[in-house]
């Protein structure tokens, strides 16, 4: 499905340590882009304000 | 249509439920994980990749944590290296349980029974603690200066200006680094009591140290299942797209709602995950669907209950709202 199947054991754990990892750091980027961008209206909105 | 090789409904139910969980781990910094192998054995997931994927999400959503972390100087380092070690090499001793009893056909039966009394465990002390005073802390703190007693050598200065033994600090990772490979569980919930209450840590640099530690750790534990195929990655990958959102949700929260405040919900949830692990495998040894599904509502039920307390609880306080019906019942 990802395409590393057929990769030896180590070779196919460091693939899926490297995926989890490289997505953590895009949805780290991407939700703080988000926060930072909306947050403050969200939380007003939310405020009643 | 399927992404991944998962339904939409399932998509929709590993983001939701990701959500859920972030928000819990955003707000009480830990809990997070502790509902995810459970809720995968919960759904017919082998054991050893329920384990597998737990350890996984553990990885994703506390590099998340780390990262959010890293800037404000609350992690000691050595603390960190010798916890790592001491859990790596537990982590891997209790992987071998998991396989060794899976190889004897009773993995499913002896993880469920260890989740549900440990579940139960540390659901009844957050439970003690929230229905009690500050007399605890008296307690906790002439435990940790009877740990910092202990003269076993090398000793070791943290930060802090903290003296502890480091066999002592070894062995303590030691024992959390088995339960975290046997039961899939980050480790966090028993990590962070232990620094702080056995050996004394200032609480904010206990929180840091643990983040880091569970990271590493982590990234060990997927990648020791990962080599014998049992991580699940599209699980991972949906849980991950909602936590990283929900713990944004629950950190923003911390800023505006007491955690003692909503204390007996996480307990409350605790429990409920340990009555789901017994119930579930009860209806399975038994065949009552009832008590599967009883089991399953259980455990995603007592997750939104809590989450929602937690988001409701602080839209009260922006609103300043603290005598609405709904406002009472979060913040009480």
């Amino acid at each position: 499905m990802f395409g590393f199947e057929n990769l030896s054991g180590s070779a196919q754990a460091i693939a899926t340590v490297g995926i989890v990892l490289a997505e953590a750091f895009a949805l780290y980027l991407a939700y703080g882009l988000l926060s930072n961008t909306v947050g403050a209206t969200v939380v007003d909105a939310l405020g009643g304000n | 249509m399927a992404i991944l090789g998962l339904s939409l409904t399932m998509v929709a139910v590993f983001v939701g439920f990701g959500l859920l969980i972030g928000t819990l781990f955003g707000f009480f910094g830990m809990g997070g994980s502790f509902l995810v192998t459970p809720a995968l054995l919960v759904m017919g997931y082998p054991s050893t990749v329920a384990v597998g994927s737990g350890l996984a999400f553990v990885f994703g959503t506390s590099v998340i944590g780390a990262l959010r972390h890293r800037d404000h100087g609350q992690v000691d380092y050595k603390l960190a290296a010798i916890m790592t070690i001491a859990m790596t090499l537990g982590i891997e001793g209790g992987k071998s349980v998991v396989f060794f009893l899976e190889a004897t056909g009773m993995a499913d039966l002896i993880i469920n029974v260890s989740y549900v009394g440990l579940l139960a465990a540390v659901g009844l002390l957050t439970l003690r603690d929230a229905w009690s005073d500050d007399d605890d802390t008296e307690t906790s703190s002439d435990l940790a200066d009877r740990v910092q007693s202990i003269h076993i050598p090398p000793m070791v200065t943290l930060r802090g200006g903290v003296r502890v033994s480091g066999t002592i600090i070894f062995a303590v990772g030691l024992v959390i680094g088995v339960l975290s490979g046997f039961l899939g569980v980050g480790g966090g919930f028993l990590l962070m009591p232990a620094m702080m209450y056995g050996l004394g840590v200032p609480a904010a640099i206990a929180v840091g140290t643990d983040i880091l530690q569970i990271t590493i750790s982590g990234a060990f534990g997927a990648f020791t299942y990962a080599q014998s195929g049992s991580v699940a990655l599209p699980v991972v990958a949906f849980l991950l797209l909602g936590s990283a959102l929900g713990a944004r949700i629950g950190a923003g929260a911390t800023n505006l709602v007491d955690e003692d405040e909503i204390k007996g919900y996480f307990a409350a949830m605790l429990l409920a995950g340990s009555v789901a692990v017994a119930s579930n495998k009860l209806g399975t040894v038994y065949g009552i669907d009832l008590l599967n599904t009883l089991s399953t509502v259980l455990i995603f039920g007592a997750a939104l209950l809590v989450s929602s307390a937690v988001v409701l609880a602080a839209i009260c306080r922006l609103r300043n709202d603290r005598t609405g019906t709904w406002c009472q019942l979060t913040t009480s």
